[in-house]
C-alpha cells in the first residue's frame, strides 16, 4: 500500500494519497477493538507520565517516617493520604508508580530509537553492499542472536556498570539485530524492483537511493517490530532493575521497586503487586497496539 | 538430507568462532585489567601484580592469548572460577541438569496447553471462547515473569501453603544424583515422598518459565491452524465426510504444526533467558542463578565460560530444530534454506 506513495506522479495526488492511506490505515486498525483499547490506555499512560508532577500527591522519594508500610485506603489501617499505601521506608506508592511511568516510557523510546536508527543504517548498508560486507555483518548479528537476550544484556551491563542508561544501551544492542535483519531482507526484495532501477538510471546517489527511495517502502515491518520491541524493552529493563542491574534505588522504576519490595512479599502484598500490575498493563497496552498495527500494515496477514 | 545438514552446520562454524571471540573479549572489555579484578578490593603490590600478569599470560599479545583460550576450549578448559577455584566447565555441568529439567518441564507444559488452546481457538474462531483464549495469551505474552513468580509464591506458598517457596526438593531427603534430574533421581531413590516433594518444588517454576512460551505457541498454533483450515485439501477431507475431529486432528494439525515447531525452537533462547529470572526467584540451583550470582560476585571467568556454553547450547538446539524442520518439510531441504 505504501507503493502508492512512491508511484504517485505529482505532489497533489500525493497529498490526498497520504490522507487516504492514513484513513485506510485507521479503518483497519480500528477494526481490532483490542488495538483501540490499547491505544487509549497507552495515551493515558503517556499523559500520566507527562503530568506526573501535577497528578502525584507526594514526591516519589520523600520518606514519611511515621507511615511505613501503610496499606491501601480500602484496607483496614489505610488512609486517604496514601491511596495505594506506602512502601517499607514510607514513600507513597501511588506517587512512585506515577513517576515510574516516566521511566518506562523513556526506556521504551530511547531503546527503540537507538536500535531502530542503528539497525536501519546497518541493515541498509548490508543489503546494499552485498558481498563480503554483508556476510560479515550478518554473521555478527547471528552471534548476537545466539545469546539469550536477557543474558547478553545482563553481561553487557556487568561490563558497563549497573545503571539505567547502561541498561538501555545494553537492551538496544541486543535488540538491534532484529532491525538489521528486517531492513536487509526488505532492501533485498525492493532492490531489484523497477522503480529502484529507474531511480538508479536517473542518477540518484546511493545515500538518497537508500534512505529516500527504498526505505519508505520497507517501513511496515519495521514499525510493527518497533511496537514489539518497545514492550520487550520495558520488560527487559524492568527485569534488569529487578536483578539489581538496571535503575538503582531510590529511582521509582517499576522493576527496581519490585526488587526492593521482594522481602516484604508475604507481609505487604501491595508493594509487590502494584508495580507488577503497572508493568503488565503498560506492556499489554503496547502489545495490543502492536497486534493492531500488524493487522493494519501487513497486507499478507490481513487477507487471512 | 545429509547435504542439508552439512550446509546448516557450515553456517554454524563462523558463528561459533564469533561466539568464542565475543566471550574472550568479554573479560577484556571490563574496566581495569583482569588481575586487578581477580585481586578484588584487597589490592596488590606492583611486583605481585606484574608476577600475576605473567603467570596468567596476560602480558603476551592478545592474539596469542586468544589462541590459547580457543584451543583450551577444545580441551574442556574454560578457566577456573575465582570463587570456588573449581573448573568452570565442571561447575556448569553440575548445575546444568537442574536448568535442563526445569526447561524441559516448562516447554512440555507450554506445548501441551499452548497447542491445545491454539487448536480450540482456531476451530471456534470468533467465539467468545476464542477471544478469551487469545486475550489470556496476550496477557501471558506481556507478563513480567519475575513478578508472576512472586504472585504465585504469595498465593500458593504464602496463603494456601500448597507448595514450597524455593529449592528443588525438601532437605529431609538425601540421595545420590544419578541423572541429575530430580524427578528421576527421587524415583530411583525409592524414598517415600521424595518424588512428591520434587514435583511440588517443580510446579511453580515450571508454570512461571512456561508462561511466555505457552502464550507464543498458542498464538502461533491458532494462526497456523486458521491458515491450514482454509486450504483446499481440508475442504476435500470435509467433503469426503470425514469426522470433524479427524479433519482437524489429523489433516490440519499435522501441517499446522510445521511452523509451530520453529516457534518452539526459537523459544529455547527465551527459556534460557527466562531461567535467569525464574531460578533467581525460586532459588533454583541451575545455571541461570549461577550466572547472576557470578556477575554479582565479579567471578568473571565463570561469566565468560557460562556465556560461551549457553550460546553453544542455543546454537546446537537451533541446529536440531532446523534439521527437524527439514525432516518434516521437504520443501526446505531441497531449496536454498
Amino acid at each position: 500500500m505504501t507503493d502508492t506513495v512512491a508511484t504517485a506522479p505529482d505532489m497533489d495526488t500525493r497529498k490526498t494519497g497520504r490522507l487516504a492511506l492514513l484513513s485506510e490505515f485507521w479503518s483497519y486498525f480500528s477494526e481490532n477493538r483490542g488495538a483501540v483499547v490499547g491505544l487509549w490506555f497507552f495515551v493515558f499512560i503517556c499523559l500520566i507520565a507527562i503530568f506526573a508532577g501535577v497528578i502525584a500527591p507526594h514526591s516519589p522519594t520523600e520518606q514519611f517516617r511515621d507511615a511505613l508500610l501503610v496499606p491501601p485506603v480500602w484496607q483496614e489501617g489505610g488512609s486517604w493520604d496514601y491511596i495505594l499505601g506506602t512502601d517499607p521506608v514510607g514513600r507513597d506508592m501511588l506517587s512512585r508508580l506515577i513517576y515510574g511511568s516516566r521511566f518506562s516510557l523513556f526506556i521504551g523510546i530511547i531503546v527503540v530509537s537507538l536500535a531502530l536508527a542503528v539497525g536501519i543504517a546497518v541493515g541498509l548498508f548490508a543489503g546494499f553492499m552485498g558481498g563480503r560486507a554483508d556476510t560479515i555483518i550478518m554473521r555478527i548479528m547471528d552471534i548476537i542472536l545466539s545469546f539469550p537476550s536477557l543474558l547478553l544484556a545482563l553481561a553487557l551491563v556487568a561490563i558497563l556498570g549497573p545503571s539505567l542508561i547502561n541498561a538501555m544501551i545494553a537492551i538496544a544492542i541486543v535488540q538491534q539485530p532484529h532491525y538489521v535483519r528486517l531492513t536487509r531482507a526488505a532492501v533485498l526484495t525492493e532492490r531489484s524492483k523497477d522503480y529502484v532501477t529507474a531511480a538508479k538510471v536517473a542518477g540518484v546517489r546511493p545515500l538518497r537511493l537508500m534512505f529516500h527511495t527504498i526505505l519508505p517502502n520497507c517501513l511496515a515491518p519495521l514499525i510493527v517490530q518497533a511496537a514489539l520491541s518497545f514492550s520487550t524493552a520495558i520488560l527487559d529493563a524492568a527485569a534488569l532493575g529487578f536483578l539489581g542491574m538496571g535503575a538503582q534505588p531510590p529511582t521509582p522504576e517499576w522493576g527496581t521497586m519490585l526488587a526492593e519490595a521482594r522481602e516484604f512479599i508475604l507481609r505487604a502484598w501491595w508493594v509487590v503487586t502494584l508495580p507488577g500490575i503497572a508493568i503488565l498493563m503498560t506492556v499489554l497496552a503496547i502489545n495490543l497496539m502492536g497486534d493492531g498495527l500488524r493487522d493494519a500494515l501487513d497486507p499478507k496477514l490481513r487477507r487471512t | 538430507m545429509f547435504f542439508y545438514f552439512l550446509r546448516r552446520f557450515g553456517v554454524l562454524v563462523p558463528t561459533f568462532f564469533g561466539v568464542t571471540i565475543a566471550s574472550f573479549a568479554f573479560i577484556r572489555l571490563l574496566p581495569g585489567d583482569p588481575v586487578l579484578l581477580m585481586a578484588g578490593e584487597r589490592g596488590l603490590t606492583p611486583e605481585r601484580h606484574a608476577e600475576l600478569l605473567k603467570q596468567f599470560g596476560f602480558d603476551r599479545p592478545l592474539w596469542q592469548q586468544y589462541l590459547d583460550y580457543f584451543f583450551g576450549i577444545f580441551q574442556g578448559d574454560l578457566g577456573n572460577s575465582l570463587v570456588t577455584k573449581k573448573p568452570v566447565l565442571e561447575e556448569f555441568f553440575t548445575l546444568f541438569p537442574a536448568t535442563l529439567e526445569l526447561s524441559l518441564c516448562a516447554i512440555v507444559f507450554a506445548m501441551v496447553f499452548g497447542i491445545t488452546a491454539g487448536v480450540v481457538a482456531a476451530v471456534k474462531r470468533g467465539s467468545w471462547f476464542d477471544q478469551s483464549i487469545m486475550g489470556t495469551a496476550l496477557v501471558g505474552y506481556s507478563m513480567p515473569i519475575f513478578w508472576w513468580g512472586l504472585l504465585l509464591i504469595i498465593l500458593f506458598s504464602g496463603i494456601l501453603k500448597w507448595t514450597p517457596v524455593s529449592g528443588r526438593i525438601s532437605l529431609i531427603y538425601f540421595f545420590p544424583q544419578v541423572t541429575g534430574f530430580m524427578l528421576i533421581d527421587s524415583l530411583l531413590s525409592g524414598q517415600k515422598g521424595a518424588f512428591t516433594s520434587a514435583v511440588s518444588h517443580l510446579i511453580l517454576p515450571t508454570i512461571v518459565l512456561g508462561t511466555i512460551p505457552l502464550a507464543v505457541i498458542a498464538r502461533q498454533t491458532r494462526s497456523a491452524m486458521l491458515e491450514v483450515l482454509g486450504e483446499d485439501y481440508v475442504r476435500t477431507a470435509r467433503a469426503k465426510g470425514l469426522a470433524p475431529s479427524r479433519v482437524v486432528g489429523l489433516h490440519a494439525l499435522r501441517n499446522a504444526l510445521i511452523p509451530v515447531i520453529t516457534t518452539i525452537g526459537l523459544q529455547v533462547g527465551v527459556l534460557l533467558g527466562g531461567a535467569i529470572l525464574t531460578e533467581t526467584i525460586f532459588s533454583w540451583p541451575g545455571v541461570g542463578k549461577w550466572m547472576v550470582d557470578s556477575i554479582f560476585r565479579r567471578d568473571y571467568p565463570s561469566v565468560q565460560g557460562g556465556l560461551l556454553l549457553i550460546a553453544v547450547i542455543v546454537m546446537i538446539v537451533n541446529l536440531i530444530v532446523d534439521l527437524l524442520y527439514g525432516l518434516v518439510n521437504p520443501k526446505i531441504r531441497h531449496t536454498g534454506g
